[in-house]
């Protein structure tokens, strides 16, 4: 197991140097130079920012640089905020957002295994039904509908929540956070039904209530953990869903996080810092698939003794 | 008393097809220290019927309409779903057909094992294992000390089905019912298990409901014989009066489908069409890897107009064999020739020339058939590519076909899934002899099929190899059917033949340890003869 | 089990019988099996009516809309629905029903092309290493894997953001996403195919590859195709969509139904039917779409699993 892990980072190492490549020179052929809408700037001080953001060198040197600078845990400056760098605005917002989807991805988990389970306890009863409905309300409802929408109800019209804000008044927490994470509480519903339908169904469930086990500890005990493979290899690809929702939600609500510095680093054409985000949330996106990957990997014993053995 | 007495169960399924009476209005008993088989072919009720007693068929659609079934003063019907539970996995467990997937993959076998006894008597952790551990030594698991803690997919099926018996066993039920257990497996692996059920049936004197298609297989373990058909117990009695003196024309003709007797082999012998010469077929070849040598050193003639029976085990190579000589799998090394032509260099047109010459039956009609395509394509379709049949007269050549193999012609547009098993299998053995081959490569053309319907392929069969002057390789695990059916035999055991000869020598007088084992693993050896 | 094995039957139709094949009783294809299942589950059926009536008003838009795209009206303003403007007007006063179905042009062809795109290299890529396979198999996957890893949506952002919004860039970087899972998905169905019995006897029956594919694998592994292209599209729509609200899709004067939600958004205290219509007219569509695959997976009897 051991090995699988090492094996996989090794793994993602080249597709995060792909990553970091290929930004890097998808940035640098942005047609005009970052400093090229300024007005009129005289020679010598477009010089000497252009020294100072390394410019002047060699497009392959400056990829070099570039990396070293990574390799020390330094993602670069902004162009348009002198002074500010993209470590100082990670720093600011990864507490932030990491929190935003902590709760998000707790919504989702809770809410949307819950629903699954129940549902395929019972299924095409209204126990089924009712969650389903509801699941198939949250696919269909992207988070930049539902935000508003949200907003415009317990907002705006019952006053019942804020709508903007992160931390500053109590309870503005809460509807980020189920905005956020109603889509993914929706899909997991859905995985997590169709995981335990199809456990249900298998020969060693039958054997379980043959042992005249009680129906509770047969979910429990013999359903659950095949049941829910499925949703845990979903965490990494909702993950990343997550993170690109928190773009979304933190601009709707206005809430300082790296989701917003991002779009506003997006619009201002911020070169360096969309640079080095894209970088990190990259970097962050391909670690939690991995983190999923063997989480799944690991729960299936079978898949666990081949992962062993094999090279 | 009886240890169970069912009378007049009635279970009915409700489908979107209307009711199906599964099971209708049976009666019967089982005593302590016996065992009472159950006998009958697939949709019977066999099953059903032992399940409802436990309350473990799903409800809806399946509803018990009547009857009552005593067990120890209690009317299991009656009974509430708790109350229930405490009976099934304590004074009645079950045993089921296919270990592989019976075990729940994600728990070791212990914590499995151990369940049912927590679970029932509140024995603490540590004495449970201990008692776990003693019983799967009991049930012939070698080094129970460590292999508890392995999970399912660490056994082979043979020693799953023994953890299944010592987990039936380890509450100390007074019934046991065992469906099919030994379907699934091997024959000199059934032969094992069957032996340790009898065993452990005597030494704990529990009763068994052993559930089986086969009458073959209870032959040697049964004391009581129910025969079902169709939901009706159509006949029941001791173990000999079923084998040597059956009442109703359906046990009759169970007892006659088993196939039994030596085929009589004409004295003359023809040439060779296919000559195989130090085959290997081996998969898997790496740099690393050690490859996997499903044929080794294969040395083998099939003569003209002969049924030459191929019989192994699971792994033993015979699938791979018939396959090599079809071109279906790439060789390693080695020559085979048909008919003067080496079929190893062959390539393009030659080889489709060739193939028109050789044909192959498959195990399964479930998917041995395109589902998407009628009988009328499948079979058009080869006499149209070797230009058989032209376009006007191709409808004339699939008729000829159907009526060959016995398919009424009104089924011509049909599809795979519209037919049963039998009817499937006699549209796939239409199909192979669409190109009017030489010779055919029949895989286990009747171990899919219920005993009886075995029985009419196996004539058919008989009969188009006569008709079409056919060469054929039989391939089967079963050494009844091939004895039945082949002229002569080839054992087969990891890739390397064991033994040949004809039926009778090879029977009366087998040469070799495995072929011995084998023979002595046929069920029903005593009764039938 | 329903069928009964009925040889003694079967010997009783006469031989000789004038062989009209149009005579036989008519068989039920697995298509028109489907179909029937299908035809049984409403939500579906009105899923697909939903869909083919919102692409028929996309493609007479131009003909049809009660105003034009560009019509402005600035005295009017934002106004709530009226019996003029069914839908009311934005803050320029122009007609909301004629600016959301002239967005929905946009965002249904953003969905239908680009899912293509993904349709047509996911299948030939997936179909090739699948047939193939072997280390050619082996080497195309891990591809796929490395693609896979890769953070796309962000990717797509930075492309829009580096080349500016453009939407045949939109097509073609959504479509270049989304055909991995399809590959995957071909893929998988033509090698569980491949080790099928008739395929093996198709090829002993002499049968070329070509013929095999298109005979025998591409027939069954149509169903989980289709199955999945009905459920992209909405993914795609929900792409752009999003793309869109944030400011990096769809660029005015064109628009989209995600623009438009981002617009309503802004003035949703003021103007909530601005916010509200496009929101229904995405979440209808989507709904309908998402139904539409249900219904077909169910019908099709595709498994639920996605690999």
């Amino acid at each position: 197991m051991l090995r699988f892990i090492f094996l996989r980072l090794l793994q993602a190492i080249p597709v995060i140097l792909v990553v970091i490549t290929v930004t890097f020179f998808l940035v640098r052929a942005a047609p005009g130079g970052p400093f090229d809408s300024d007005k009129a700037v005289m020679p010598e001080v477009k010089a000497a920012l252009e020294a100072q953001y390394r410019l002047d060198l060699p497009i392959s040197q400056q990829y070099f640089a570039y990396l070293g600078d990574l390799a020390k845990g330094d993602l670069g400056p902004s162009f348009k905020y002198p002074g500010r760098d993209v470590n100082e605005l990670i720093s600011a917002g990864l507490p932030v957002t990491a929190e935003l989807g902590a709760y998000a991805l707790l919504v989702a988990l809770i809410l949307g295994g819950l629903a699954g389970i129940m549902a395929a306890l019972k299924p095409n009863t209204a126990q089924d039904y009712i969650p389903m409905s509801f699941a198939m309300i949250g696919i269909c409802m992207p988070t930049f509908l539902l935000g508003p929408l949200l907003v415009l109800v317990f907002g705006i019209y019952l006053e019942w929540l804020p709508v903007a804000g992160w931390g500053d008044i109590p309870g503005d927490k809460i509807l980020p956070s189920l905005t956020l994470g109603a889509a993914y509480a929706a899909y997991i519903a859905r995985l997590g039904r169709a995981g335990m339908l199809e456990v249900m169904s298998q020969d060693y469930i039958r054997t379980a209530r043959a042992k005249g086990l009680p129906e509770w500890r047969i979910v429990v005990k013999h359903a659950l953990r095949g049941g829910m493979i499925p949703v845990v290899a979903f965490l990494g690809p909702a993950f990343a869903g997550l993170l690109a929702g928190s773009f979304v939600v933190e601009t709707i609500f206005q809430i300082p996080g790296l989701g917003r510095f991002y779009v506003q680093a997006a619009f201002n054409r911020d070169y360096t810092m969309i640079l080095g985000t894209t970088v990190f949330l990259s970097t962050l996106i391909i670690l939690f698939n991995l983190l999923a990957d063997i989480l799944a990997a690991w729960m299936n014993p079978r898949l666990r003794a081949q992962l062993g053995e094999s090279k | 008393m009886s240890l169970l007495n069912v009378q007049n169960l009635k279970v009915s399924f409700h489908t979107r097809n209307g009711e199906v009476k599964a099971v209708d209005d049976i009666s019967f008993t089982v005593e302590t220290g016996k065992i009472t088989a159950i006998i009958g072919e697939s949709g019977s009720g066999k099953s059903v019927a032992c399940y409802s007693l436990l309350g473990l068929i799903p409800t809806p659609p399946g509803k018990i309409e009547g009857g009552s079934a005593v067990f120890e003063g209690n009317d299991l019907l009656q009974l509430s779903e708790a109350e229930l539970r405490h009976i099934r996995g304590r004074d009645i467990a079950m045993i089921f057909q296919d270990p592989m997937t019976c075990l729940n993959p994600y728990m070791t076998v212990g914590h499995q094992l151990m369940e049912p006894i927590i679970y029932h008597k509140g024995v603490a952790k540590k004495e449970a294992r201990q008692h776990a551990i003693e019983l799967m030594e009991e049930v012939g698991i070698r080094d129970p000390d460590s292999t508890i803690d392995s999970y399912p997919h660490e056994f082979s099926g043979g020693m799953r089905q023994r953890v299944m018996i010592a987990m039936a066993l380890i509450n100390e039920p007074k019934l046991l019912i065992a469906d099919e257990p030994t379907t699934a497996l091997d024959v000199t692996i059934q032969a094992q298990i069957l032996k340790l059920m009898a065993d452990l049936q005597k030494k704990h004197s529990i009763g068994i409901i052993f559930i089986s298609h086969d009458l073959a297989v209870v032959a040697d373990i049964a004391d009581q014989i129910i025969v079902m058909k169709k939901g009706k117990i159509v006949e029941h009695g001791d173990r000999q009066k079923i084998f040597k003196n059956a009442q109703h024309p359906y046990t009759r003709s169970l007892l006659a489908a088993i196939p039994a007797g030596t085929k009589v082999v004409s004295g003359s012998q023809s040439e060779a069409l296919i000559s195989i010469r130090n085959l290997n077929t081996w998969f898997g070849q790496g740099k690393h890897k050690e490859p996997v040598k499903a044929i080794k050193d294969v040395t083998l003639d099939i003569r003209r107009g002969e049924i030459l029976g191929l019989v192994g085990e699971s792994g033993s190579g015979k699938s791979t064999l018939g396959r090599s000589i079809l071109r279906l799998v790439p060789i390693t090394s080695g020559s085979i020739s048909f008919d003067g032509v080496d079929l190893t260099e062959l390539q393009g047109k030659d080889l489709k020339k060739m193939r028109r010459r050789m044909q192959m039956i498959f195990q399964d009609p479930y998917a041995s058939l395109n589902p998407r395509m009628s009988v009328y394509d499948t079979l058009a379709e080869p006499l149209l590519l070797h230009k058989i049949e032209t376009k006007k007269t191709v409808e004339q050549g699939v008729l000829k076909l159907m009526d060959d193999v016995g398919l009424a012609r009104a089924f011509v547009r049909k599809y795979p899934h519209e037919f049963s098993g039998g009817q499937r299998q006699r549209i796939a053995i239409g199909r192979a002899l669409a190109t009017r081959p030489e010779f055919i490569v029949a895989d286990e053309p009747v171990s899919a099929l219920d005993v009886t319907i075995q029985a009419q392929i196996l004539d058919l069969m008989l009969d188009l190899g006569k008709e079409y002057g056919l060469t054929m390789l039989f391939v089967s695990h079963d050494l009844a059917v091939v004895k039945h059916i082949a002229d002569r035999i080839v054992v087969l055991y990891k890739g390397e033949i064991v033994e040949q000869g004809s039926g009778r020598d090879l029977f009366e007088n087998p040469q070799q340890e495995y072929t011995r084992q084998l023979l002595q693993s046929i069920p029903g050896r005593a009764l039938l003869g | 089990m329903t069928s009964v094995e009925n040889t003694s039957a079967e010997n009783n139709v006469p031989k000789n019988k004038i062989s009209d094949i149009a005579m036989a009783e008519q068989g039920t294809s697995l298509w028109k099996d489907a179909w029937t299942r299908l035809k049984k589950n409403r939500m579906a059926l009105f899923g697909l009516a939903v869909l083919m009536l919102f692409s028929i008003i996309a493609l007479l838009t131009p003909w049809i809309a009660p105003y034009g795209y560009e019509q402005q009206n600035l005295d009017l303003g934002a106004s709530p629905p009226s019996a003029q403007h069914w839908l009311g007007t934005d803050i320029f006063g122009r007609d909301l029903l004629t600016l959301i179905m002239y967005g929905g042009r946009i965002s249904l062809a953003v969905g239908f092309v680009a899912t293509a795109v993904a349709l047509i290299i996911g299948v030939s890529y997936g179909a090739i290493a699948g047939y193939v396979g072997g280390r050619t198999d082996a080497f195309m996957m891990r591809m796929v894997d490395i693609l896979y890893a890769l953070p796309f949506m962000i990717f797509i952002i930075l492309l829009m953001v580096v080349f500016g919004r453009n939407l045949l860039l939109l097509f073609l970087a959504i479509g270049m996403v989304e055909w991995l899972t399809m590959a995957r998905i071909m893929r998988s169905q033509v090698q569980a195919l491949r080790q099928q019995e008739f395929v093996e006897a198709a090829v002993s029956l002499g049968l070329g590859p070509v013929a095999i594919i298109r005979k025998h694998l591409v027939p069954n592994a149509l169903g989980p195709i289709i199955v999945y292209t009905t459920l992209t599209i909405p993914g795609v729509m929900l792409l752009e969509a999003f793309l869109s609200f944030l400011g990096l899709g769809i660029q005015p004067p064109q628009t989209s139904w995600g623009l438009l939600i981002s617009y309503g958004a802004e003035t949703m205290e003021e103007f909530p039917w601005l916010l509200i219509f496009p929101g229904l007219a995405l979440a209808l569509t989507l709904f309908s779409l998402n139904f539409l695959g249900d219904g077909l997976r169910d019908a099709l009897d595709v498994r639920s699993s996605k690999d």
